[in-house]
């Protein structure tokens, strides 16, 4: 019935998406919580294994994207089509930096045999296999959210680029952004529960 | 001035032609349609097995399956109806349908995610099916999915779960499209307290599945990722606790009760005021005991867990919390009695099925106290007892508002009227037959049955054979109703715009709508229930009469 877009609305709905997606992940912080009660020691040396070096830098490197991202709309809103497209490309870059990163940081795990159902973790400390356990399942749950934020990112840098995603028309991009704010908030909670537990 | 067309001779977007006009469109009427067909079928098969498990059961040993049968067919049973039926019946159907047209708007606010949510629903559907034919074999483990069988087990968990994953998103995305529209679509003369009791209910219910089905969706991810990696998380020889797996599961499916409840209880609230041609009683009791229903019903998961072996004070909380859901409950149930209290009660079927869901909810909620109180349910934990108890809420409660809902808004979705003699005559054999069914079942679990066993002491004979009796007269029930209703198209009795007496804007819009629901912006009225035009109309009526 009516003409104009409403963007408003569309914030909205995307707003209530992302509560839903808090609550995905809040299932398993409540798992953290709980687990964490039980084995408070071994949640300790188990962030001890952690390279703090590799989660902060990827800290780092989401906050920085989290940024771009926010400049790439305000550059499309003022019109800046080629700086908006510099900006995605380069939080997109950033994306792939987080994934190659985790690889490595996965990949030397593996190396000393500690990944899920691994020898090392089953016949070990119970507190230090639920610790892992959860690592592995809260940071490649993570994983594949950063991978679809990066999909959404890239549909919209592609839709900047012919013209579907205007000055007047960002709503695509408004709601990938957030979605990628969205996966550095959840890494904000994640690097602390994990990298910096006492 | 001619009849406008409607939605059937105008697709939405326009252009669209035969089969077409139908899986590609984002027409709020025609996807509640497409939501009718797909539950009905899951309804009717869910439906039929439940009479075969009835059936096995209505004499001891093999009566006509085998225990492994058994297992997967009550599991399939569950499934199928909590998934595929009670959880998207009223929403997504009559949600669909009416809530834009209720809000006096053209459409849902994300129509082309709407369409979404119809496909995946019917993914979640064709994986249940798949589940069935491919690997192991469909999962015996009932619809709760317990660890740690549920993660040991060689049967389709997985598939089984990835289905109900796909459904509960589909059902989430319905309640994010309802909060939206509520919010962004709403007439702009509408205020909060003008807004008819059935879209109240339902804006309460959208919020439930917002906020509670994620959790169920990362509880079954994670039954998933057990099964593929064995992580541990709820196995106690690597540490875990399975206990955590049942606070997860409930911190969902308890909530999603109220998923299931909530819209029957707006239909309800629709049906009664219409057929006492009087104005609701306690309107804004309603709207607050909805609200309070969807709040007080997210902290009492754990009420399912009383055995389980938690701490006693956790089991003190949920205990009291559980008693204090039954308010805003009683609040309801005493406004539509009040309702009717020197009403012009006029009898038509959808008043009969409402009445039959008062007393059959009734019946379930107060059966509901007895197992929330701890005493109580540690003496039928588990048994036949809480089978009746829920058939009460879900079936007698959801099942018969879904039945209401049907023959109350069928003239205004078809634009035809149905035959009333064999729709009392089935809404009471239906009736009867219910409690033919459960009430034997509540006997047994006092008695000591216990739930989901294939076999059972020959003391339960009786009361077994007794409810399958009740079983078979429960389907012939339901079988004249959608008979019935099916034969109405042959007979094409033209509906009229408004053949009840309803005040909501959906009464004042052509049967069938067309394309865009209302051909003049529609007039709000100062409040939703107010019947004294519509008193005065059969006044006239009856005068020239």
């Amino acid at each position: 019935m009516t003409d104009r877009i409403d963007q408003d609305g569309i914030k909205i709905g995307m707003w209530l998406f992302l509560y839903s997606e808090i609550i995905l992940f809040g299932g398993l912080f409540v798992l953290y919580a709980a687990y964490f009660h039980r084995y408070p020691e071994f949640f300790a040396a188990g962030g001890l294994e952690l390279d703090r070096l590799f989660g902060a830098a990827n800290t780092v490197v989401l906050l920085v994207s989290s940024f771009t991202v926010a400049a790439s709309i305000t550059a499309l809103r003022l019109g800046k089509k080629g700086q908006c497209i510099g900006l995605l490309l380069f939080s997109l870059f950033c994306g792939v930096i987080f994934l190659v990163n985790k690889y490595f940081e996965w990949g030397a795990k593996f190396a000393r045999d500690i990944f899920p159902n691994s020898e090392t973790l089953t016949s070990g400390e119970p507190g230090l296999n639920i610790f892992f356990g959860l690592y592995y399942i809260i940071t490649g749950l993570h994983g594949i959210h950063v991978i679809i934020g990066m999909i959404l990112l890239a549909v919209s840098l592609v839709w900047v680029m012919t013209g579907r995603i205007s000055a007047s028309r960002f709503s695509m991009l408004d709601n990938s952004g957030l979605y990628w704010h969205l996966v550095d908030l959840i890494w904000i909670f994640v690097f602390p529960l994990f990298y910096l537990v006492l | 001035m001619t009849a406008p067309l409607s939605f059937y001779h105008t697709p939405a977007p326009p252009g669209l032609t035969g089969i077409k006009a139908w899986l590609l469109t984002h027409d709020h009427k025609r996807l509640g349609l497409m939501y009718l067909g797909a539950v009905l079928f899951w309804f009717t098969v869910a439906m039929f097995l439940g009479l075969l498990l009835r059936t096995e059961l209505m004499s001891q040993g093999r009566t006509i399956m085998g225990p492994e049968l058994y297992n997967s067919m009550f599991t399939l049973h569950g499934v199928i109806m909590i998934f595929l039926f009670v959880i998207p019946a009223i929403p997504a159907i009559f949600g669909n349908f009416f809530l834009p047209i209720q809000l006096g708007t053209d459409d849902v606010f994300f129509p082309r995610l709407n369409l979404f949510s119809w496909y995946l629903f019917m993914i979640g559907g064709l994986f249940a099916i798949v589940a069935l034919f491919v690997g192991d074999g469909f999962p015996d483990t009932g619809w709760t999915f317990y660890v740690p069988f549920s993660v040991e087990v060689d049967s389709n968990v997985g598939l089984t779960v990835s289905a109900a994953f796909i459904l509960g998103m589909s059902s989430m995305l319905t309640g994010l499209n309802f909060v939206t529209t509520f919010h962004r679509m709403r007439d702009k003369s509408m205020g909060l307290m003008q807004i008819p009791l059935f879209t109240w209910s339902l804006y309460a219910t959208a919020w439930v599945q917002i906020l509670a089905t994620p959790v169920i969706s990362i509880t079954f991810v994670l039954v998933v990722v057990e099964r593929f990696f064995g992580v541990g998380l709820f196995d106690p020889d690597k540490g875990g606790d399975p206990l955590l797996y049942q606070h997860l599961f409930w911190m969902y499916s308890h909530p999603a009760v109220y998923i299931m409840i909530l819209p029957g209880m707006g239909v309800v609230s629709e049906i009664i005021p219409v057929f006492s041609r009087k104005s609701i009683f306690g309107y804004k009791a309603i709207v607050w005991s909805s609200m309070g229903i969807a709040i007080a019903g997210s902290l009492v998961w754990a009420h399912h867990m009383y055995t389980s072996g938690m701490s006693d004070v956790s089991v003190f909380v949920f205990s009291l919390l559980t008693f204090l859901v039954a308010i805003p409950s009683a609040v309801k149930v005493f406004s539509w009695v009040a309702t009717m209290y020197r009403g012009a009660i006029e009898m038509t079927p959808p008043l009969l099925l409402a009445l039959i869901f008062i007393y059959l909810f009734t019946v379930g909620g107060l059966t509901g106290l007895v197992l929330g109180a701890v005493g109580p349910d540690i003496h039928v934990h588990d048994t036949h007892f809480v089978v009746a108890h829920f058939h009460f809420v879900m079936f007698g409660g959801t099942g018969f508002a879904f039945f209401a809902a049907l023959h109350f808004w069928w003239p205004k979705m078809f634009g035809i009227m149905y035959r009333f003699k064999p729709a009392y005559i089935g809404a009471s054999l239906t009736a009867i037959g219910f409690l033919f069914h459960y009430v034997p079942m509540l006997i047994l679990g006092l008695q000591g049955m216990p739930r989901r066993y294939y076999d059972y002491l020959p003391q339960y004979e009786t009361g077994n054979f007794l409810a399958g009796f009740g079983g078979y007269l429960l389907t012939a029930g339901i079988v004249i109703m959608f008979v019935n209703l099916v034969l109405s198209f042959r007979q094409q009795q033209p509906a009229g715009v408004d053949p009840w007496g309803g005040t909501t804007l959906e009464w004042m819009v052509p049967s069938p709508p067309p394309v865009h629901n209302f051909v003049v912006p529609p007039s709000i009225a100062a409040y939703p229930y107010d019947f004294t035009g519509v008193v005065e109309r059969e006044r006239q009526k009856g005068l020239k009469g």
